[in-house]
């Protein structure tokens, strides 16, 4: 028992990530409100940006900016690599959360048509409009 | 240094950036300028084929950048063949489209090509990237832009389709990019050259699997491979025929191309059939999807639904096909994909002029077709000779090295049900032909002479696109020995 929690303490990021990504899953799943949903879907994607963002940290580590005392003098200093954070995985996460937001507004824009045609955001009585055509 | 890969990508995306302003001054500018950024996006693509078939694969850094710092895009022989294939397609398919945009879409044509232009710059930089996660962002752009032409389509359940795609081709998008994570947390590298270099060292890491698992997961979801396909029959049926027709064909062949170019440049084959031992179960998927396909095929009485669903079906051809393990099935798979990608676009496009003329098809509504439209027809029926897998026709011979495959793998039951989709899918045709040989029953029956029924085509400009697609599938199908020779099977030695 003892050794579960030492492992779910040590690499408490990624249950972290992972209890996000399922409550998000579980709202996209079985939530009947379609904005419920969305929001669902938004969760999940950030538990994975969540996930990038932590492969990069390192301990007592810096930002990835080289600290010289004057402007030249810093490219003559040794870069450590340990003592800088990754700033890819970071970089990524820029182009992935960009990706998320435009998904979001197509989502959303979708939800406003949706709405003004049928008067409601519930699933089942969407079907049941669609059902009756 | 020749630029033709970037232009491949770049004209696309420049044509679709010129197109969106000058929707604002005039929607009718659009179209020629959707027209010429695809011609020059095909000429470049047949352009790299052949410096590909000539000199061998290219390597192109983007801006001048080496691979772990930039990104690069690598055309072998298959992205050379699958870009020529996507751009060739959506350039016809503007040429064909043109009426039927103005008929369905007619309030907002700029914003369709505008869309259509970004989604072509998706596809074409799926194919030809040579990065993992820049194929997960342009995988993204092609969504979306999907998304957003199928919300364009039928009135009362285009969005609701659209919003159901999102929210699973959302689930397919993040799993694919989790996967991407785990490997770059092992491997420190996004190159698919570059980890496929670090893969044999790795084969024990339980890390890599799951990345594995994750990467193929969310490019299945996006496939629509059998248990996860529910978001592709309402989607691609309550598109506007214009898109439809591209998204069908083009959506899920690159997504299989993205499945094969995982299994043999960035995890290999080494790792897959010989470390893992999933290799068996996928073609049993593969087995019910495509059985499943034909199944739900056969309980459609609409026709475009029928094809969705058969689209499904050759879904698994090629998953199965691919996950043989051997050198038949993969190169069959190959071939399928052009096979397919051909074949859908011919029965989409005879469908779009089906719908034009019509308006609806279910199949009740098809009575007479052969009389009113004899040339959309003609090509219907060669198409479907195609997918059923008559001999001069392309379908054959890659189901032909399909069945190789299967009985070389000694996979008895994903033969049998290559056999039996076959059968389906007669059944389902016949069905059709049926419907639309025989005149109305209104019409007084068994009246063959009386030639009452006028003929009714849709325009020239779709009918001639159709046949050429037409003459392209008997065209792939005869020539088919020199492309699995100077395309496929150089790749896979």
């Amino acid at each position: 028992m003892t050794d579960f929690l030492a492992l779910i303490a040590a690499k408490y990021n990624y249950w972290l990530y992972i209890v996000l990504m399922m409550i998000g899953l579980y709202a996209m799943i079985a939530k009947n409100n379609l904005i419920k949903k969305l929001v669902g879907m938004n969760i999940f994607q950030t538990a994975i940006i969540l996930f990038y963002v932590s492969i990069g940290f390192k301990h007592d580590a810096t930002i990835p900016i080289i600290q010289g005392d004057h402007g030249h003098g810093a490219a003559h200093a040794a870069i450590k690599a340990a003592d800088y954070i990754n700033p890819l995985p970071h970089v990524l996460m820029l182009t992935a959360i960009v990706v998320s937001v435009a998904t979001f507004g197509v989502a959303m824009a979708l939800c406003v048509k949706i709405y003004q045609r049928y008067q409601t955001l519930e699933e089942d009585e969407l079907r049941m409009r669609l059902s009756e055509k | 240094m020749n630029n033709y890969p970037a232009i491949v990508v770049i004209a696309p995306l420049l044509g679709a950036f010129f197109a969106g302003i000058t929707a604002w001054v005039e929607d009718r500018f659009t179209y020629p300028i959707a027209l010429m950024a695809l011609g020059i996006a095909c000429c470049a693509a047949i352009g790299d084929l052949c410096i590909v078939l000539t000199s061998g694969p290219i390597q192109y850094k983007m801006a001048g950048w080496a691979p772990p710092m930039g990104i690069e895009y690598r055309i072998d022989a298959l992205n050379a063949m699958v870009l020529v294939l996507v751009t060739g397609i959506a350039f016809l398919n503007l040429v064909a489209s043109y009426q039927n945009v103005r008929q369905e879409t007619s309030d907002r044509t700029g914003a369709f090509y505008v869309m259509y232009l970004l989604f072509v710059v998706g596809l074409t930089g799926v194919v030809s990237t040579g990065d993992l996660f820049n194929l997960y962002v342009l995988i993204e752009i092609t969504s979306l832009s999907s998304y957003t032409m199928i919300a364009l389509g039928d009135k009362d359940r285009g969005a609701l389709a659209s919003l159901n795609y999102i929210f699973i081709g959302v689930i397919g998008a993040s799993f694919y990019l989790l996967g991407v994570g785990y490997i770059y947390i092992k491997t420190g590298s996004l190159n698919m050259a570059d980890v496929a270099s670090m893969m044999p060292a790795m084969a024990e890491s339980s890390t890599m699997l799951a990345a594995f698992i994750l990467c193929i997961l969310g490019v299945f979801i996006k496939m629509a491979l059998f248990p996860v396909h529910v978001w592709l029959p309402n989607a691609y049926s309550y598109a506007p025929v214009g898109f439809a027709r591209i998204v069908a064909p083009l959506m899920t062949k690159v997504m299989v191309y993205a499945m094969v170019r995982l299994m043999i440049t960035v995890f290999g084959f080494d790792y897959i059939f010989n470390t893992l031992s999933l290799a068996e179960g996928v073609v049993w998927m593969g087995t019910i999807a495509v059985l499943a396909g034909g199944i739900m095929a056969l309980s459609q009485k609409n026709l475009k639904k029928m094809l969705t669903y058969i689209i499904v079906c050759e879904i698994g051809y090629m998953v199965g096909g691919a996950w043989l393990g051997n050198t038949l099935g993969m190169t069959g798979a190959i071939l399928h994909i052009l096979n397919d990608a051909l074949m859908t676009f011919a029965l989409f496009l005879a469908v779009g002029n089906m719908v034009y003329k019509l308006d609806r098809v279910d199949i009740s509504d098809l009575q007479g077709l052969f009389a009113k439209m004899p040339w959309t027809m003609g090509g219907f029926v060669l198409a479907a000779f195609s997918i059923v897998g008559v001999p001069p026709t392309c379908g054959f011979f890659s189901k032909w090295y399909l069945i190789l495959g299967a009985f070389e793998a000694g996979a008895y039951h994903f033969a049998a049900a290559l056999l039996i989709s076959s059968l389906i899918c007669a059944v389902l045709f016949f069905k059709v032909f049926e419907v639309c040989f025989f005149e109305p029953m209104s019409e007084g029956h068994g009246d063959h002479g009386h030639a009452a029924v006028a003929m009714e085509e849709a325009p020239v400009s779709s009918l001639a696109v159709l046949g050429i697609v037409c003459v392209s599938l008997v065209v792939v199908g005869l020539y088919s020995g020199t492309i699995v020779d100077t395309v496929i099977t150089p790749l896979l030695n």
